[in-house]
């Protein structure tokens, strides 16, 4: 066993972390007030990204990727999620769903996604269809030879800059042992595709300018071609490609906990009251000692599970503790960083009250922490038969 | 040609420096180091001039204990085609460094060197000049801006006062400032050859040249803290204080 990171590891780590404590970083505060990415910015992220051969890491070298393994992309992943999900979204790494493309699919939209042409976003929520996600609405019915598409989705991450949206639709219905299920299939939907639009969606406390979308559907026609995967597989793709999505959640969270502790320490250590530097005081102290243990732990856990994932074995409790652990631990963290500061970390100045907003989201999206506990004690009591 | 560059492994920039309890230097154990921040510079106008077609291999060379190949690791992922790693536990002083140097510039036989006008622990800003002595080279220290031309390398330097211009006759020793350019980030590609790229390692005293200290650290310590300001009631307080007191007028 070893848990030291390989020569190419560690310079993986240190370019993702010099790239985004320089381009990412200074322009952090106004993107979160303002709302919304300079489209100029948005630009330059993505040029320097490609410059550097760092887009697309995550998919296989066969397609021009970067050929990243999971336990690499992982500490890509958490570099990143130091800085503000608004812009690190323009390092480009497209979904990995997008390799089941097949035949015309392939120049269309894989390609181009890999080479940074085409924006892809996912959309699978629906008003009524978060957790549960068989229970969507959104439905195509077959005329003639296309799909005829009609519902929405909401809470569509980026879909405001994406160029085409790989969306699940139900069509169909199938019994199951728990009753009548969707059957669900997965759809590529280009952006000016006739009946499709995609409007602005809410207004979110966490990540300011990294918008989510509502997509509406009226009488959309999309042919046969435009089906990624199987007809009724959305199921079968879905967990084949966004199993680890997961784990990119988590990694986030384990580099803004880190970053937000790293911030804190020297203030605890140079802060001085009651004529000392308040790290002195236990209460500090204890707070601090508690916080790099939960951060390091959910650090290690998060490795671990890509680790498995690259080892082939199973890793979907291991993802999901990984998931609830950092995305809890940032929440801990965040909130004890505002406390240390006292007043001064809910001013804007500082970026505490930004990371302790953006932190909220973690626990509820790519499966909530109820749904990670949920899979976690699934798979510890059904091999018992409970 | 073949420009040898230097990179030294010195304490982050971006980490604050501690002086040891007992005075005997800066604390290095388990802080982050990084490679110095001038060497960065120096490793990429070498890697500009290997992609304007003026060089045609670039050769990393750094002195220091084991954990020195991590930043010859960087210089090859940046774009180095291959290092040098001069292996030693000890601290070289400047002039060791630049005998050890010439050693390898004699054997490399480079038509160019570019050092870092200097490393941020040392602060020293002597090796390159003492390398040119050694080696009888011109010598362009400080440059912010350097054009080949066939067998002149004309620079700009950044001295008191403003900019100063001259052409020197190559092979020559070339120290790097801050304004030179700005170093790329190692590419994705660069990070994953860079481990298929030779590094050479040589213990120093296969070298044969004399590095032994000439000098006594007598004691390190931490400068002084800042006092608070005063104000003054009138131009002449203000004179006489720098005089008397501040003695720097």
């Amino acid at each position: 066993m070893n848990f030291g990171l390989t020569d190419e590891q560690q310079l993986i780590v240190d370019t993702v972390r010099s790239f985004v404590e320089n381009e990412i970083y200074p322009f952090e505060a106004e993107v979160d007030k303002a709302g919304e990415v300079p489209h100029e910015l948005a630009q330059s992220i993505m040029q320097r990204c490609k410059d550097i051969g760092f887009w697309a890491c995550n998919m296989p070298e066969s397609v021009g990727g970067g050929g990243l393994n999971h336990l690499d992309f992982t500490l890509v992943e958490r570099e990143l999620g130091r800085s503000s999900m608004a812009l690190n979204h323009f390092f480009g790494r497209p979904s990995n769903i997008l390799m089941a493309c097949e035949g015309e699919q392939i120049e269309k939209y894989l390609m181009p996604a890999v080479r940074g042409e085409r924006f892809d976003a996912l959309a699978m929520t629906e008003p009524d269809a978060g957790s549960d996600v068989r229970g969507m609405k959104c439905s195509a019915k077959l005329d003639g030879g296309d799909w005829v598409v009609n519902g929405s989705k909401h809470f569509i991450s980026h879909a405001n800059v994406a160029d085409f949206v790989i969306t699940f639709i139900a069509t169909g219905e199938e019994d199951t042992p728990r009753g009548k299920k969707k059957k669900i299939t997965c759809f590529l939907v280009d952006r000016d595709t006739p009946g499709f639009d995609i409007l602005p969606g809410y207004n979110s406390v966490s990540h300011r300018g990294y918008q989510n979308c509502i997509l509406s559907f009226k009488d959309c026609r999309l042919p046969a071609g435009q089906i990624l995967g199987e007809l009724h597989g959305g199921f079968d793709i879905m967990n084949t490609w966004l199993y680890a999505t997961r784990l990119t959640v988590a990694a986030m969270s384990v580099g803004r906990a880190r970053r937000a502790f790293e911030l804190t320490l020297p203030w605890c250590a140079e802060r001085e009251q009651f004529g000392q530097p308040i790290g002195k005081f236990q209460g500090v102290s204890f707070q601090l000692a508690d916080m790099i243990t939960e951060i390091d732990a959910a650090d290690w856990l998060t490795l671990a599970g890509a680790w498995r994932l690259d080892q082939g074995l199973p890793a979907n409790r291991e993802i999901a503790s990984a998931k609830v652990h950092a995305t809890e631990t940032l929440a801990k963290v965040t909130d004890t960083c505002i406390q240390l500061h006292g007043g001064m970390g809910l001013m804007d100045d500082l970026p505490f009250e930004r990371f302790w907003r953006d932190a909220r989201v973690e626990r509820i999206w790519d499966g909530t922490s109820e749904i990670q506990r949920h899979i976690i004690s699934r798979d510890l009591l059904r091999p018992l038969g409970a | 040609m073949k420009i040898l560059v230097t990179c030294k492994r010195v304490l982050d920039p971006y980490v604050k420096a501690r002086v040891k309890a007992d005075g005997t230097g800066v604390n290095l154990d388990n802080v982050k180091m990084a490679m110095n921040p001038f060497d960065e510079i120096a490793i990429e106008e070498a890697i500009r001039m290997r992609e304007a077609g003026k060089a045609d291999e670039i050769v990393a060379v750094s002195i220091g204990a084991a954990k020195t190949e991590e930043t010859l690791r960087t210089a090859l992922a940046m774009g180095a085609d291959r290092a040098v790693h001069v292996v030693t536990e000890d601290d070289i002083e400047p002039l060791g460094v630049a005998k050890v140097l010439k050693s390898l510039v004699e054997s490399e036989q480079p038509g160019l060197v570019i050092m870092g006008k200097q490393a941020i622990d040392g602060d020293s800003n002597q090796a390159g000049q003492m390398l040119a002595a050694l080696l009888g080279w011109a010598q362009g220290t400080n440059v912010s801006n350097v054009e080949l031309d066939g067998d002149t390398a004309n620079i700009t330097r950044e001295i008191d006062g403003g900019l100063e211009r001259l052409a020197l006759k190559m092979p020559c020793v070339l120290t790097s400032d801050l304004r030179l350019n700005e170093p790329r980030y190692a590419s994705l590609p660069n990070i994953m050859k860079a481990k298929k790229k030779p590094m050479d390692k040589k213990p120093i005293d296969e070298l044969g040249v004399d590095t032994a200290p000439r000098q006594t650290l007598v004691s390190v310590s931490e400068p002084p803290p800042r006092a608070a300001g005063v104000k003054v009631a009138s131009v002449d307080e203000l004179v006489d204080k720098l005089k008397n007191e501040a003695q720097v007028i």
